[in-house]
């Protein structure tokens, strides 16, 4: 046992965060900081900077893009990424559809859409949910026949995050009413400039828009956009959504928060001293720092196993660092929202994004993005399976009930 | 950045836990206990047989150079087996402080005795007042001729009943909690001046409260005045120790209460079928991993040199197993329902031995105020 990294991957960290420093743009980080919305610009230039670097898909087949790193190469890079802190490459693309089509698509599918997604010259979004099918996810109705060479797609998909900037969108669709739920899906991928597929906004309690109503009215999807087999679509969104619970535990970004924190409580003053020296609130910093902690060695000691297996097969434990991960960003916003006091109340939301508005901040210039971050990280406990699944998987993939 | 064990190591393990699954089920444990000094003098022997009792010590002394990672190992299985004997008092602590601390001719006196069993010597340091400061020293150390005189009452002395010999701490200069001017003295149990009242703990442990009057000693373990570092040191070996042991308790107690959800049948059906007793099942599991993450931490960062790195690992290992543990003890009983209320169920035995590993060198509060105090894990 021996908690220090080789020399080799010190150096390797140490290149990764020299790379983060000097190509990450300012105003880019700036944002991140402060906790503000990224423009979709944003995320396509800090895409294809990475990409140019050969990094935006380092996990992915070497063929492909893929840089053959070690689990901990891999760790190291995203934890750097997150501290930077910078956006992560899209991930409907780079470790949701990229994987999957990399695993089962067909070679021309591979030669189609990866180098695209690569360099996020496709903008990709998630189909899975529908208003009846959300954690119980294989009820999913939308439906998908198969006439002529096409597959006719009528159904709804919900919480489509970024469907309003999206190119295309990876579906789950029933296409044997008659199987049993689980067998009769298809993953399909289509076009989202397609005559009849209408994306209509839904604005979350933050007053954001990253969610959208995706809906499908006869949508005519050729059928070479079926991934691997049909009806077993079910098994490709398995392998999905491991991919999608290892890289969730977020250690690196909560580590960025909690300095970001740490400097506003130090600005805060409370009682004639700032807010960082209140006992109470002092302690209730450390909490989620030792939560963090541990947090950050079970995810090293799940990428240490991973390395030992040699395999991609999902480790259930995973679900704890999807479940702990999420917590702890939950935990680190409310403590920003309380950091500000009073100033959390103005509404400035509106305003993000208004070019024409140039009046001053309300309140501290930090303050503004805080409340709505706060109410925004609800979503972590339910998205990606909610928490209470992974509880499920828990208890009867690890504990056996 | 490894978590596993090398070949020895897992031997190490290997023999530890089939010793302890031969001769401590919870029946032995039980009349170990009413043994006269609480523990088992047999088993101590097997440990002194199997090299536990000098793994720390150098080879010359008759142990096996083992480090940190060693200890985890065996605590961890201690912990599961809830062991009562004073593994952590004679070994760790008064073996550490004489191997960290004490000079060649006191090194080659002592650890041999350890190793071979021979000797039990337990570290004499909390007092009523200090609570969870280890600086907190009101008994006095005074110069008399080539020796020291020792004036003052110790509290809650691990296994000091069972004692032949204490390293006790005491002021020679400075105010009650300064960290400058604490001596570590050998004190013989039997000398004149010196009395030990013997008690058990609510784990089924043993400690003792010592108190010295006029107790006089010609040995000095460190510079006498200059021993606080190494009083802390040590200290956060036992932390580390103390994280393994309440790791193996956790989880002997979390594999219980799963095992009982599976066999247990209320309403015709096993209690594990429960979604509401799933996700409590759930939530301690991840109470234990995230446990086992920081023991894990500790253990590794025990024998740093940099002090307040090592000191802030361990107040934050000692807070998540403190937290961890009350919350596994508290739903393990919860789980098991009457059973786990009677002293006949070894889950309750569990909850009292984590309950008091929270308590043994400051509690999750403590620590907790330690790390705020000190700027945090993360760097602002």
């Amino acid at each position: 046992m021996d908690l220090r990294f080789t020399p080799d991957e010190i150096a390797f960290r140490d290149e990764v965060r020299a790379f983060m420093r000097s190509a990450l743009p300012a105003a880019i980080r700036d944002k991140m900081i402060e906790g503000r919305r990224l423009a979709k610009d944003d995320l396509v230039t800090w895409q294809r900077i990475l990409n140019a670097k050969g990094w935006a898909v380092p996990h992915w087949p070497k063929e492909w893009g893929g840089t053959g790193w070690s689990p901990v190469q891999l760790y190291l890079y995203r934890d750097e990424m997150q501290q930077a802190p910078a956006p992560e490459p899209l991930q409907f693309g780079v470790n949701m559809v990229g994987p999957v089509i990399a695993t089962f698509g067909n070679g021309a599918q591979k030669q189609r859409f990866l180098p695209r997604i690569a360099n996020l010259d496709d903008w990709w979004c998630q189909g899975f949910s529908e208003p009846g099918a959300g954690s119980d996810l294989a009820s999913l109705k939308t439906s998908a026949r198969c006439v002529d060479g096409y597959y006719i797609v009528s159904g709804q998909k919900t919480w489509t995050t970024f469907a309003q900037y999206a190119d295309w969108i990876f579906c789950l669709v029933r296409t044997d009413p008659a199987a049993k739920k689980q067998e009769g899906i298809s993953f399909l991928l289509i076009e989202m400039k397609t005559p009849g597929i209408t994306v209509r906004p839904i604005q979350t309690i933050d007053g954001g828009h990253e969610v959208n109503e995706v809906f499908f009215d006869d949508v005519k999807v050729p059928a070479e956009n079926l991934v691997g087999e049909e009806n077993k679509g079910w098994n490709y969104a398995k392998f999905l959504l491991g991919n999608e619970r290892s890289g969730i535990a977020r250690v690196g970004i909560s580590k960025a928060r909690i300095r970001r924190l740490k400097q506003l409580a130090a600005l805060e003053q409370a009682g004639g001293k700032p807010l960082i020296e209140d006992e109470r609130f002092g302690a209730k910093i450390a909490a989620v720092e030792v939560e963090l902690k541990a947090l950050e060695m079970t995810q090293l000691r799940v990428v240490a196993a991973e390395r030992a297996s040699n395999g991609n097969k999902p480790d259930p434990a995973s679900s704890i660092l999807k479940i702990k991960g999420s917590e702890i960003q939950q935990i680190i916003s409310e403590l920003l929202l309380e950091v500000v006091g009073p100033y959390a109340l103005p509404d400035q939301v509106p305003h993000e994004g208004d070019e024409r508005w140039n009046e001053p901040a309300i309140g501290p210039d930090w303050a503004g993005s805080l409340a709505p971050q706060y109410f925004n990280m609800r979503k972590t406990s339910i998205y990606g399976g909610s928490n209470e699944i992974q509880k499920n998987i828990i208890a009867k993939a690890i504990l056996g009930l | 950045m490894d978590f596993a064990l090398n070949d020895e190591q897992r031997l190490l393990g290997e023999s530890v836990e089939r010793l302890l699954a031969d001769n401590y089920t919870f029946n032995a444990r039980k009349r170990y206990g009413q043994e006269p000094e609480g523990w088992s003098r047999a088993m101590w022997r097997h440990y002194a047989e199997l090299g536990l009792l000098g793994m720390p010590f150098d080879e010359k002394y008759g142990g096996s150079a083992g480090g940190p990672v060693e200890t985890m190992i065996v605590m961890e299985a201690f912990g599961r087996a809830l062991a009562l004997e004073p593994y952590l008092a004679a070994v760790v602590l008064a073996g550490g402080l004489v191997r960290l601390g004490g000079s060649e001719a006191l090194r080659a006196d002592l650890l041999p005795k350890i190793a071979s069993g021979d000797l039990i010597l337990a570290f004499a340091h909390a007092e009523r007042q200090s609570r969870y400061n280890l600086a907190d020293v009101a008994t006095t150390a005074r110069r008399d001729g080539s020796g020291y005189v020792i004036d003052g009452t110790k509290s809650l002395v691990l296994h000091g009943d069972s004692a032949a010999r204490f390293l006790v701490s005491a002021r020679l200069s400075g105010g009650q909690r300064d960290q400058a001017g604490i001596g570590l003295f050998l004190v013989d149990a039997k000398s004149p001046g010196v009395s030990v009242r013997g008690y058990a703990t609510v784990d089924g442990m043993r400690a003792a409260e010592l108190s010295l009057s006029g107790a006089r000693t010609d040995a000095a373990i460190g510079t006498p005045g200059a021993t606080y570092p190494l009083i802390e040191r040590v200290a956060d070996r036992a932390i580390a120790a103390l994280c393994a042991e309440a790791v193996g308790a956790m989880a002997a107690m979390h594999e219980l209460t799963v095992d009982y959800m599976k066999t247990r049948k209320q309403f015709g059906v096993p209690i594990g079928g429960f979604q509401v007793l799933q996700h409590r099942a759930a939530d301690m599991l991840i109470a234990l991993e995230q446990a086992r993450s920081m023991a894990m931490l500790a253990t590794m960062m025990a024998a740093d040199d940099d002090a307040r790195e090592r000191r802030q690992a361990m107040s934050a290992a000692k807070v998540q197993i403190g937290r961890s543990g009350r919350f596994i003890g508290q739903q393990a009983i919860q789980i098991h329902g009457g059973i786990g209320m009677t002293m006949e169920h070894s889950v309750g035995h569990y909850f009292k031995r984590v309950t008091t590993i929270d308590t043994m060198f400051g509690d999750a509060d403590y620590h907790l105020g330690l790390l705020a105090e000190t700027g945090g894990l993360v760097a602002a």
